[in-house]
Formats: structure tokens, C-alpha cells, sequence
């Protein structure tokens, strides 16, 4: 297939790209652009490892189309470090036993960001519910209520001290 | 209790939090190397078959592949047990199951990877196919392996005290056939190999090997290479980045392993193969679909008289664990509960699907969700609370089973006692409203195998540890981080016995050309046998500080404390924290931190060091200068430990006694609270409580997190999770068919850490990752008894069967689920991804199926 030229913006960055229309834009994000934490593990969107951030929308990089992402603002885990140092959630999920093996963690981590910018005090019910878009198979995701919990009262501290 | 450590017993973030949390950590499949292809894999679409002809040739002529390897390019057997050596790279002259490997194109890209699979000809001659054990078993012709008759891996019988006598002293017996149908792994990370040759300086060809690869086990890795490739293992360097998740589908060696290097080494470049998903579930290794004849006497009073099992194992085409895991089964009959006659009737059947070997809770999980099903039974036979029945027969330890497993610490007692106590089960069970119910169920769990799989006297573990001027301490260890927290209590533990921060400890793990041998991470083993050898290892290096340490103070070394980064003199009284006490010289606890104004390692040259250097005997001394002080007196400071399981713990002298024996065992009780609807027959759990004794929780937050994914992935077994086959087909090979559970259908489960502080564990740990998975099932299954009365004999208990089980108790009319139900009866077969039985050709659809709407044949009315 012939190559076309793109320009991708991820992490606040622009990349020209030449892809083949039919590249899925995790692929692009992991080979081509060596941004390898948005990660592999379905197939299918059935899990949510490839998690990303379009325009701030959680969407599965696996089933969508890098083409498709040009002109938008892609937020990938590596994005995701605040000035050199863990944002909150990321902090919270090593304190509190979030990830274990850590495989699905990005896309779990890139789900939490966009449900908090959507509603940044959600009930268990409403983490529950988007939490389930992404499977984990260690954690039983209770160690990952806790971390978000603490990472919300984090993020208030944190501004009530600004 | 933790008030006497300073770094054990606290809640600590993983030390590879960061590179987890970031996307910076690398797994498998996130490396790359110069000049790196990629390999994809062709597997058989019949069950069983001969392979008549190959024909690579319009394959290899496709721009952009380099090789098409085939099985005649690495013909030599291998497999995971010396005794089960029955696998090949890529098939020789056989395809097995439906996923078998045929052959491997390697390409430049995975597109004309793709593209050459379909240039392969491959000429079958389709053989009768096995789906069934105990049809398997009657085999005569057509066998899967020649050498093994009636398709039997491998039948064991072991008949302890006398079962006879136990059953002719029972008051009651109760006797059943269980099933417990077929669940696999699913880590979240698809397994992935990189291998890749270097050039020999001195005969100018192909010489060391290094693999990278998603393992648990890299030294069997490094050994099964070494079989299959011809290579002496010194020029094999296996090395074992971050592992997406394993529970016991990476403890083997699995065929893209081995088949990324037999490619590497015909295409004379690095070539990178990982699965998809389907793949990875063809290559399985879980834990097999197991028939479960179960028969237990007890006294009035509730004391287990005897018991008697007959298990069958579906086994698939390979041996792989499977001896192993058939011994599993009986062996851990015994070490629970005190049980004086025990017959056990083991079959590992060779049938035409995957695979299956090893899974969290090893061979013991389906034999207990009948035991504990059938106990419970016995307690409502009785009239006895099935809390009080287990509290019966405990086990009075020190002890040895009557299978000879030595039993030390054994801290079930107190998890029964806890659980109950949180659960409310006293003032509730028995109490709740018709529909919700409560169960109780026990598992236990080894802390790693006594007897190795190769049989040797060499030790299980062996860590090194060695610190440099610097004041860093690092630790080599063989060990397998694989997401359960291996380097993280490696480093914890150092930590502790040196008395210094954890930050100072830098690990060095599962790399062959760099680490000393560990057999991996498997069986629970990593925390009882890699913590002891790091804690050897850690003393040996203390005992080289404290002789310089005591010498510089003038004291004996006894009279050394070795804590927060200091040595100082026992009994000495810091006044507020010993940080403010010990002056400016011992602030630094972080790398980085500022001493005497000077930044820490530079301490080492500062004029306050050769100051304190030149003083004379002192009270306290921090970390980095202990060292040095050690370093100057005794030139380099290293320091080697390593555990082998002692004898006393290795077993009884029986066939098969090898396997069982550990030299501690995990203990679990946990309540189950569930609702069951009526109408659809839909289990829901609302909360698990679940006691387990880790032995000395190294930490915390670790331990809770491996006891919920245990009950977690225990309760997926007991209500989603299956493998779905027709005809040899996985009929959900995806994550959302297979049914792994979301946030949504999770309960809340409650750990309650019990300690029982084992006397020869690593500060008296012991395991904690799988044992508490097997109570999970039963007890559900008895939380729906008490909900609605129905006992379900074959997980998982899905709607259908469920409300099969409510349909039999209303109508009077005994209904064996299981009976008549053979996944390989042609007339009958499931339905994609669930578990309803149709007759006829073709699932049956729902009337909005869109199947259905497309085509108005497909189907028929209800």
C-alpha cells in the first residue's frame, strides 16, 4: 500500500509521518514513534492496554486509524509525567498496589484521566463503571479504587496548597 | 510486630512502580534490536493430523521474507519435565490440536509475514481426533503420542492408612462426581520472544545466543534452548525484561520461545515473535477441564474418617506439566486438615486440544472446590455449622500427613476464627433473606516446591550481593519479577538485614549471563526460597561490615545494630530521632541528600569523613562508613547465599512423592456472600472475606493485593471463566468471550492478613499469591447452597446451569448436570463463548440474533 504523509500530534509534539493508510495508530505509536508504553493485548478492544487520550477522549489506539488522528491531540502514558515527576495517579498507583505486573496499568491509568477531567469527584459506582472498559487480570482492580480515591484527595491538597 | 523492622511489615510501593506507571518500563515485546524481524507462526487447523508434505517454496520466494523455518531444522524433543521431553519447535511429522506449529515465516514486516503464511502448503492426512479423557482413555488406535497407551500421560494410585477401614468407621459418606471445566491464564501481556545471534570472533559464524523473553522460568529457558539448539548453555544468555503477568502460563517454556531462536539462527538475524491473542490461547498451559469422583466419610462429631478421589485430567496433546499437576491433586488432599485415610486415583489423559500444564493454585484448585463442596454437604448431613466441621479436623502441627508432607507453621485455625469473625457469620448465616447466602470454604498452598523438577542436590535459589564504596548494595538474584513483587521483597529484604534504606539497594535480576540461578517463579516459590538466599546473602555481607565496624569501635560484633542507615552500639539511646542525633554525617538516607554539604558519595573523600576516620573509636557509624571501613579492611565486599529445601521437608519415599512436599504451606479460609436470582439463575458476589497466613507479611500492600487477585481470578473460575470447544476449536479464544470479569461484576474482597511466622521462612514468610484462589469456588458454591438450596457440581455455575440445578429441585426430579453432557458427542455442543447444550447441528439463536435475522434458516424456534 502506498505511503502517505501525516502529521500527528502526541504529547504536544508534532511528528511528519509517512504510514499506510490502513495503520492503526497503536502500531504507529509503538513503532514508529517508539512510544512503546501504550500497549498490545487483545486484538480486539476487548481490553483497553492501548488506551489513549484524542482530544482528551479516552479512545482504543488498536481500532483506530492514525490517519484518522490528524489535526487532533493525542496524550499517550508518556504524556502523562507532570514537569519531570508522577502526576498524582501515577504516584497513587504504585503506593497503593494499582499495578502489578503493570502490563494493562497504561491504559487503566489514560481511563482515569479522562473520567477525573470529566468528573473530577466520581461515586465508586461511577469508577466502577468506567474502569470497566479495561480488563486487568491481577489486581481484582480493588487496589486500584483505593488509588484513585487517593489520588483525587491528592489533586485537592494539591491545589488547596497553591 | 513490624515495630521490630525497619523496612519489613510497611506498606511499600514496588520499586518498578515508576517504570509501570510511566509507560517507561519495557516488556518483551517493547524492544527492538538493529536489523530485528519478525516471526510468525502457521499452526495446524486440524486436530490431529500427519503431516504428508510441506512445501515452503512459493513462501520463500515472496519479497520481503528472509526464512521459512519447518521442524527438520531443529528436530530435537524437549518439554518442561525430564520425563515428559514429547514437543518439537515446529511439528515433525504430527499436528497434535488445532494450533499445533507447522511452521514460521520470518519476514521483514508482519503484513508479508502474514501474506507468506498463505504461501505454505501443507499437505494433511487427518487422523481421528480425542476430545474427551475418558473417551480418550479407551483408546487403542490412532494414538496421540505412540508411546503412550490409551492416550494415558500418566496414572498414578496411592492408597494412604486404610481407606477401607476409614469408610467402614464412617457414620456418613458422601459420594459425587464434580467438574470443574477448563480456565486459562490470560495474562494481560501475549507472550514474546526476541532472539538474536552474535558473531564469533573466532570462527567468524554464528556464536552466543541471547533471548529475550515474557518468561517465569529463564534458567529452564536457557537449558530447553540448550537441548533444541545443540548449544552448551554458557553460550545461551536468557534474559527476562518485564513480564506482563504470568500465574503459570509463562512457568514453561513455550513454543515461540524456542521457535524465535531456531529462526534467528536460520535467517541469520534477530527475529521478535509475539502473539496474538487467539495465539496465546492456543498455547495455554492452563489449568485442565478435571472429573472429580469424590467420596469422604465422617464421625457424627465431624471428624473426616477417610477419602477417596478419582481424577481425570483433560489434558491436552503434550505432556507439559502434567504429571506434575495429576500428583498435585492428591498430593494436597493432605496438609489442610487432619485426614487419616486417604485413596487417590489419578489419570492425566492425552487429548487433541492445547496444552494444559501449570495455573495459579497448581492441581490443587478443582480436587478442592469438590472437597469443600462435598464437606459442606456433610456438615448440612450432620447438622453442623461447615464453619465448626473444619475447625474439627485441623491438623495438630508440628506434624507429618499421613502422605508425608511436613506441616510447621499452620495458622488455619486463626483464618477460620477471622473470617468468621468479619464476616458476621455467626449472627448471620442461616439468617439472610431467601436468595442471599453465605459459604465457607479452606485452601492451602505450597511455599514452593521441596523437590526440583530436575532432580539435583543443587540449591533453588542463589543470591548474590556486592557493595562498592558508593554505598549502593546490589543484589543479583535469578529471581522473576513477574508483576507478584519478587524484586521488591528482594530488595526489602536486603534492606532489613543491612540496615539500610531501600533506596540504597539496586536489583539485578533473571539474567543468565549476570545473575546466579534461580529456578524461577513458579509454585509460590520466589519470597520463601529467593528471600531466604538474599538474606544469606545480606548476613554474609553484614557479618564482613560488622568485623571491620566492631573493630573501628572497639567492640565485639554481637554488639553491633545494623538500622536506618546506621551501626551503631546495641543499646545505645539516640535522643529524638537518630537521624538529629547522630549529626550531620548520618543524614542521608536518599540518594542525592546532602552530607556536610557535600553530595552523598563524594562523603567518601570529604574532609569530615577522614575527620571521623582519624577520631578513633565511636558509637555509632553510618552506613557509608561502615563500608568503607570494611572495604579497607578486607578488600572487596561481597557476600553469596542460597537455599535448598532441607531434606526432612523433601517427602515420602512413594512413586510420586516428590511432588506436594514444600517446606511450608499457605493457609486460606474465606466466606462468601452471594445473591442467586431465581428467575435467570444469576450468581452475583457481593463481598469475599478472605484470611490468609502469609507466614510474616514482608509487605503489606503486596500481600493484599495477591490475596484479592487470587480470590479474584478464583472467583472468574467459579463464575464466568471457561474454554468453550467444538470439536477441538476454542470457541472463545478472545478476552470478552472468554469472560474475564470487569470492574463491574468484581466484588469487594477483604484481606485479612493472618501471620503465622514460619520458623524457617524469610523472617517467617511464607507464599501468598495462589493459595487462596482455590477457596474462592467452593466457596460460592456453598454460599449458593445456603442461598437456594441448590448444590452445583460443575463450575463454572453459569446461569444455565444454576437455574438447571433450580429447575431439578422444583420439580423433585434428581438431575445430574453432568450426566449424559460430552463436549464431543457430535449431536450436542455449546454455544460460542456460554455454556448452554444444544442438540442438532448449529447453535441455536436468539430470535434477535443478528446471525439469525441474516440468514432465517440458521436456527430453529425454542
Amino acid at each position: 500500500m502506498k505511503k502517505e504523509l501525516i502529521e500527528l500530534r502526541v504529547n504536544g509534539r508534532a511528528h511528519e509521518l509517512a504510514i499506510e493508510p490502513s495503520a492503526l495508530l497503536l502500531d504507529v505509536l509503538r513503532l514508529d514513534l517508539a512510544l512503546t508504553g501504550s500497549k498490545r493485548a487483545c486484538d480486539d478492544s476487548s481490553c483497553g492496554a492501548c488506551t489513549v487520550l484524542v482530544d482528551g477522549v479516552a479512545m482504543f489506539s488498536c481500532t483506530l486509524l492514525a490517519a484518522s488522528c490528524e489535526g487532533q491531540e493525542i496524550t499517550t502514558i508518556e504524556g502523562v509525567s507532570e514537569h519531570g515527576s508522577l502526576a498524582a495517579i501515577q504516584k497513587a498507583y504504585g503506593d497503593w498496589g494499582g499495578a502489578q505486573c503493570g502490563y494493562c496499568t497504561p491504559g487503566f491509568i489514560m481511563t482515569v484521566k479522562s473520567l477525573l477531567a470529566e468528573n473530577p469527584d466520581p461515586s465508586e459506582s461511577d469508577v466502577r463503571s468506567a474502569l470497566s472498559s479495561n480488563l486487568c487480570r491481577c489486581t481484582g482492580y480493588s487496589q486500584m479504587y483505593e488509588a484513585i480515591k487517593s489520588a483525587i484527595e491528592a489533586e485537592r491538597e494539591g491545589m488547596a496548597a497553591k | 510486630m513490624s515495630g521490630d523492622f525497619s523496612i519489613i511489615g510497611k506498606p511499600t510501593a514496588m520499586i518498578d512502580a515508576a517504570e509501570k506507571t510511566t509507560g517507561a518500563g519495557k516488556y518483551t515485546d517493547d524492544l527492538s534490536v538493529p536489523g530485528m524481524l519478525v516471526g510468525k507462526i502457521l499452526h495446524s487447523p486440524y486436530p490431529h493430523a500427519r503431516i504428508k508434505r510441506i512445501d515452503t517454496s512459493r513462501a520463500e520466494r515472496l519479497d520481503g521474507v528472509v526464512a521459512v523455518v519447518v521442524g527438520k531444522d531443529a528436530p530435537n524433543p524437549y518439554g518442561i519435565l525430564p520425563v515428559g521431553h514429547d514437543e518439537h519447535a515446529l511439528a515433525l511429522d504430527k499436528v497434535r490440536y488445532v494450533g499445533d506449529n507447522v511452521a514460521c515465516v520470518v519476514a521483514v514486516s508482519e503484513a508479508i509475514a502474514e501474506k507468506a503464511l498463505e504461501l505454505v502448503d501443507v499437505e494433511y492426512e487427518v487422523l481421528p481426533a480425542c476430545f474427551d479423557p475418558e473417551e480418550s482413555m479407551k483408546s487403542e488406535t490412532d494414538l496421540i503420542h505412540d508411546n503412550k497407551p490409551h492416550n494415558l500421560e500418566k496414572d498414578y494410585h496411592h492408597v494412604f492408612g486404610d481407606p477401607d477401614k476409614g469408610f467402614a468407621d464412617a457414620d456418613h459418606v458422601a459420594e459425587a462426581r464434580f467438574i470443574a471445566n477448563e480456565v486459562t491464564h490470560a495474562a494481560m501481556e501475549p507472550h514474546s520472544t526476541l532472539a538474536s545471534f552474535e558473531l564469533d570472533p573466532h570462527t567468524g559464524k554464528l556464536g552466543r545466543l541471547t533471548v529475550w523473553s515474557s518468561t517465569q522460568v529463564p534458567y529452564y529457558l536457557q537449558h530447553k534452548l540448550s537441548l533444541v539448539l545443540e548449544m552448551p548453555m554458557s553460550q545461551i544468555r536468557v534474559i527476562k525484561p518485564l513480564v506482563g503477568g504470568g500465574f503459570g502460563g509463562k512457568s514453561e517454556v513455550i513454543p515461540l520461545e524456542i521457535i524465535a531462536a531456531v529462526a534467528a539462527r536460520k535467517a541469520k538475524a534477530p527475529v521478535k515473535i509475539t502473539y496474538t491473542r487467539e495465539e496465546v490461547f492456543w498455547a495455554h498451559r492452563g489449568r485442565p477441564r478435571t472429573i472429580i469422583d469424590l467420596k469422604t466419610g465422617i464421625k457424627n462429631d465431624g471428624r473426616i474418617t477417610a477419602v477417596k478421589a478419582r481424577v481425570v485430567q483433560d489434558g491436552g496433546a503434550y505432556c507439559s506439566y502434567g504429571v506434575v499437576t495429576i500428583l498435585y491433586s492428591g498430593a494436597l488432599l493432605g496438609a489442610l486438615y487432619d485426614i487419616p485415610n486417604i485413596q487417590y486415583d489419578g489419570y492425566r489423559v492425552l487429548t487433541n486440544k492445547p496444552a494444559c500444564g501449570a495455573m495459579r493454585g497448581h492441581g490443587t484448585v478443582n480436587v478442592r472446590f469438590a472437597f469443600e463442596s462435598q464437606l459442606d454437604e456433610l456438615a448440612a448431613k450432620i447438622g453442623m455449622d461447615p464453619a465448626e466441621i473444619r475447625q474439627r479436623n485441623l491438623l495438630q502441627p508440628p506434624c507429618i500427613t499421613v502422605n508425608g508432607l511436613r506441616v510447621q507453621s499452620y495458622g488455619l485455625p486463626e483464618c477460620i476464627e477471622k473470617t468468621v469473625e468479619r464476616s458476621g457469620w455467626k449472627q448471620r448465616k442461616g439468617k439472610l433473606p431467601k436468595g442471599r447466602g453465605l459459604g465457607i470454604a479452606c485452601s492451602h498452598y505450597v511455599s514452593g516446591a521441596a523437590n526440583s523438577i530436575i532432580r539435583s542436590d543443587m540449591p533453588h535459589s542463589t543470591v548474590n550481593i556486592k557493595i562498592d564504596r558508593d554505598g549502593g548494595v546490589v543484589v543479583y538474584t535469578g529471581a522473576s519479577e513477574i508483576g507478584q513483587g519478587s524484586d521488591t521483597m528482594t530488595a526489602q529484604v536486603a534492606a532489613e538485614v543491612l540496615g539500610c534504606s531501600l533506596a540504597r539497594v539496586r536489583v539485578i535480576a533473571a539474567d543468565t549471563d549476570l545473575t546466579p540461578i534461580d529456578i524461577g517463579s513458579y509454585s509460590s516459590r520466589v519470597t520463601f526460597m529467593a528471600g531466604n538466599a538474599t538474606l544469606r546473602a545480606a548476613e554474609e555481607v553484614k557479618k564482613s561490615i560488622a568485623a571491620a565496624a566492631a573493630k573501628k569501635m572497639g567492640c565485639s560484633r554481637d554488639d553491633l545494630v545494623f538500622r536506618d542507615d546506621l551501626v551503631s552500639k546495641k543499646g545505645m539511646q539516640f535522643t529524638g530521632t537518630p537521624e538529629t542525633a547522630a549529626g550531620e554525617g548520618a543524614r542521608s538516607t536518599q540518594p542525592g541528600a546532602s552530607v556536610s554539604g557535600r553530595v552523598e558519595g563524594q562523603i567518601l573523600r570529604g574532609s569530615l569523613q577522614q575527620k571521623r576516620k582519624e577520631e578513633g573509636p565511636k558509637e555509632w557509624m553510618t552506613f557509608e562508613e561502615a563500608v568503607v571501613t570494611a572495604i579497607d579492611f578486607h578488600g572487596a565486599l561481597t557476600g553469596t547465599g542460597s537455599y535448598a529445601p532441607p531434606q526432612e521437608a523433601r517427602g515420602g519415599k512413594h512413586k510420586g512423592g516428590g511432588v506436594g512436599p514444600s517446606p511450608a504451606y499457605s493457609y486460606s479460609a474465606q466466606v462468601a456472600e452471594v445473591t442467586v436470582d431465581e428467575e435467570t439463575g444469576e450468581v452475583t458476589v457481593h463481598k469475599v472475606w478472605a484470611a490468609h497466613d502469609c507466614g510474616r507479611a514482608l509487605n503489606p500492600v503486596s500481600v493484599e493485593g495477591q490475596i484479592i487477585g487470587s480470590v479474584w481470578m478464583g472467583m472468574g473460575q467459579a463464575l464466568t471463566e471457561e474454554m468453550v470447544w467444538k470439536d477441538g476449536m476454542l470457541m472463545n479464544p478472545g478476552l470478552l468471550e472468554y469472560r474475564s470479569p470487569s470492574s463491574i461484576e468484581s466484588p469487594e474482597v477483604e484481606p485479612i492478613i493472618v501471620e503465622s511466622i514460619d520458623p524457617e521462612g524469610p523472617f517467617g514468610a511464607k507464599e501468598c499469591s495462589e493459595g487462596s484462589l482455590a477457596a474462592t469456588i467452593p466457596a460460592i458454591a456453598n454460599a449458593i447452597y445456603d442461598a437456594v438450596g441448590v448444590r452445583l457440581h460443575e463450575s463454572p455455575f453459569t446461569p444455565e446451569r444454576v437455574l438447571a440445578a433450580l429447575r431439578a429441585k422444583k420439580n423433585a426430579k434428581a438431575l445430574n448436570l453432568t450426566e449424559g453432557v460430552d463436549p464431543t458427542a457430535p449431536e450436542r455442543f455449546r454455544e460460542h463463548g456460554g455454556s448452554l447444550w444444544f442438540k442438532g447441528k448449529g447453535p441455536e439463536r436468539h430470535a434477535l440474533d443478528p446471525a439469525r435475522r441474516e440468514s432465517p434458516e440458521a436456527g430453529g424456534p425454542d
